[in-house]
């Protein structure tokens, strides 16, 4: 493993947030290469999510510091819209805008923040919709979409802003079972292209096959980090992800 | 019979035509009033929900100026008032100083839908406007108003409508709008019918603005989202 | 002329205009809730010419300006009943009638959002339809009903000026008489302005004491989020 770190896209330094008594994130650091898919497990309200809203500054932390490429995330003021073009990001609720079309969702930020025409904007969102397979409801509403399909018109809609990276705030835990799946899926496939992801999430079996990291965190710190094999496998010292893995009861994969 | 046929002619000769001018007077008085109350309205607004310190306060207190002041008195204070403060007076003529006063009135009311609506914006829409790059300015511009004006539809067609209503007060500064103009009438022929034929005037503009407002909510509203 | 002197003499003048602003408005906020209340039970349990003649009666003084009612009432309607009243019962009396109108609507969405399982369990414990209106489901509307009730003090109070239509001898109408007998103005109005506001913050402290004297703990009924 070398240690250039010019090697790293996304490096996240010691970030601490506080949220009254609560030390919600007490130091947290790690490095992620491009085509990185990271995978962030543990008990909720650990931190996780948090985490991720540090890294493009939704939340600010109380001290810590975040790279992408070479230039610093953190404490970059009015810089930071820039920053966010290139850090993707998906939420548990969609947050879909809900005056809008799916196409016209995936558009707005082309045009409006990236500054392309619309023509461009509507063949690069159609696009980007037939990656997540939901061309076909480009016209329909938030409200006249499933989870599952909102979901991944909020991926195409990430996707449309060519990042760098794209954070995934529990993307299926709002979802039942059978949306979930098609969600994972698109997930995958993203993965196996090369999408550079960090995943915030409790499927287990997505961790498994997709993660090249699995980071397990609880109490606002990085407990163990390890490959999936390593994780999963019979090799010792990750007593601690096995034990949470035995309580939710979930490692079979799909 | 011979009652009915004369107020009839009264009707056709006299209070018709006089109406008809006053009629002329209200519905300018509403369309001018109605777009800048609107737009001042969205803008106190976001003001009072965004503004930072003294914007926020000026905001405020335009609104609770106005929403306190009997739009009487307020029309009072610009065309009587006004003009006798020294150096800066200015003398507005009746149409203009009631169109000033509507709009004050109009957009103080319109601010406070507005406003609703925009705190009922659900959070996570500007977040993810900020993710995607935007700044608090193209949030607020494309994201937030968008689906709060959709929402306020309904107060500011009520608005809308109290304005045709409060319109009439512009007689009581002399502008000859369709109340003045029945007034004038009556108090020259005492006919009794005078009112009731400009209150179903009134009625008439009221209930299809009504029927008006209720298909713009609709062809408005976004898709999937019902009405409670 | 010295100002402060000249509003020392009249101020007297003016607080009595307080006392018979204030008179208009309880007069018409009591007038409005007691034919309001009984008008939203028609509306909602009445039979159908009845429901409608409610409509009938919600949807003519809603679509009527306050100035045009003014005049109505007190050039034609009541002189045509040969009743000689006096200004300020014909201004309570319009205030009262078209807040009924308005308080009728509030008072009827309050008794519809009451759970049907309300006048379910009032009926078998054997109370009769009438008996459990009453003691069941109106105890309950009321409540609900104030916060969108509250509103309706300011806007009755603001209206109440528009009483100056018709030589009332409220606040607006003194303030008037004053400016042209001193020829002193902007201050007048500003005075007589400052006036209704502390009018309308006293007046809406009263009734946030009595909302919290009647409410029931934890129960909210999910009254309708006034436009604060």
């Amino acid at each position: 493993m070398s240690e250039n770190k010019t090697d790293y896209i996304l490096r996240v330094e010691d970030i601490h947030k506080t949220y009254g008594d609560a030390e919600v994130l007490k130091g947290v650091s790690f490095n992620v290469r491009k085509g990185d898919t990271i995978v962030f497990i543990g008990p909720s309200g650990t931190g996780k999510s948090t985490l991720l809203r540090c890294i493009n500054q939704l939340t600010v932390p109380d001290s810590g510091r975040v790279w992408l490429h070479d230039e610093e995330v953190t404490n970059s003021g009015k810089k930071i819209n820039r920053f966010r073009q290139k850090i993707g990001m998906v939420f548990q609720n969609f947050y879909l805008f809900d005056h809008l079309t799916a196409i016209k969702n995936v558009e707005i930020a082309l045009i409006k923040v990236k500054g392309m025409s619309p023509e461009a904007a509507r063949e690069k969102a159609l696009y980007e919709l037939r990656q997540v397979g939901m061309e076909d409801f480009a016209d329909h509403y938030p409200a006249e979409l499933s989870g599952g399909q909102a979901q991944r018109v909020s991926i195409a809609r990430a996707l449309a802003m060519e990042p760098d990276v794209i954070l995934f705030d529990e993307p299926t835990s709002a979802l039942d079972p059978e949306l979930t799946r098609e969600v994972l899926e698109v997930m995958r496939k993203l993965a196996l292209e090369g999408m550079t992801m960090l995943v915030v999430t409790h499927e287990m079996g997505f961790a498994r096959s997709v993660a090249t990291e699995i980071v397990f965190m609880e109490s606002g710190v990085i407990q163990e980090i390890g490959t999936p094999a390593e994780v999963f496998g019979d090799g010792g010292g990750f007593e601690r992800i096995r034990s949470f893995m035995g309580k939710i009861g979930d490692l079979s994969g799909d | 019979m011979d009652e009915t046929a004369q107020f009839i002619d009264f009707c056709i000769n006299i209070l018709f035509p006089a109406l008809a001018d006053g009629l002329m007077i209200t519905v300018l008085l509403v369309l001018i009033t109605a777009p800048f109350g609107i737009a001042f309205g969205v803008l106190l607004a976001v003001g009072r929900v965004y503004g930072k310190s003294y914007g926020n306060w000026i905001c405020r207190l335009f609104v609770g100026f106005v929403k306190g002041c009997p739009l009487m008195l307020l029309l009072f204070i610009l065309y009587f008032g006004l003009p006798t403060v020294p150096y800066v007076g200015v003398t507005f003529d009746a149409f203009t100083a009631s169109i000033i006063g509507f709009i004050c009135c109009n957009s103080a009311y319109n601010s406070e839908y507005v406003r609703g609506a925009i705190i009922s914006v659900k959070e996570g829409q500007l977040i993810a406007a900020s993710a995607l790059g935007m700044t608090k300015r193209q949030a607020i511009m494309y994201i937030v108003l968008p689906q709060a004006l959709r929402r306020a539809i309904p107060g500011l067609s009520n608005e809308f409508i109290y304005l045709i209503k409060y319109s009439s007060l512009a007689y009581m500064i002399t502008l000859v709008e369709l109340t003045g103009a029945g007034k004038i009438v009556f108090t020259k022929y005492f006919e009794p019918g005078v009112f009731f034929v400009v209150g179903i005037v009134y009625l008439a503009l009221v209930t299809v603005t009504t029927v008006g407002a209720n298909a713009l909510e609709k062809k408005y509203a976004v898709p999937g989202t019902q009405k409670r | 002329m010295d100002l402060f002197s000249v509003v020392a003499e009249w101020f007297p003048y003016l607080v009595e205009g307080i006392l018979v602003t204030v008179g208009l408005v309880a007069s018409a906020l009591i007038i409005g809730a007691c034919l309001g209340l009984p008008m939203a039970i028609g509306q909602v349990y009445g039979s159908r010419p009845l429901k409608y003649v409610i409509g009938l009666y919600v949807w003519f003084f809603r679509g009527l300006p306050v100035l045009v009612l003014l005049f109505m009432f007190y050039f034609t309607i009541f002189p045509l009943l040969n009743l000689d009243l006096d200004a300020f019962f014909v201004g309570a009396t319009v205030l009262g009638l078209r807040g009924a109108a308005y308080q009728s609507q509030i008072f009827r969405g309050a008794i519809q959002s009451i759970s049907e399982g309300q006048m379910t369990a009032a009926r078998s414990l054997g109370m009769s339809r009438a008996a459990a209106i009453r003691t069941i489901i109106i105890p309950q509307a009321v409540r609900i009903a104030l916060p969108g009730w509250s509103n309706e003090y300011p806007n009755i109070l603001t209206d109440s000026a528009i009483c100056y239509a018709i030589g009332v001898a409220e606040l607006l109408t003194r303030t008037s008489q004053i400016v042209t007998q001193t020829y002193i103005t902007m201050p007048i109005y500003i005075l007589c302005a400052l006036m209704f506001i502390m009018l309308n913050f006293a007046g809406m402290r009263v009734i946030a004491y009595l909302e919290k004297r009647v409410a029931i703990p934890g129960f909210s009924g999910g009254g309708q989020a006034g436009i604060v």
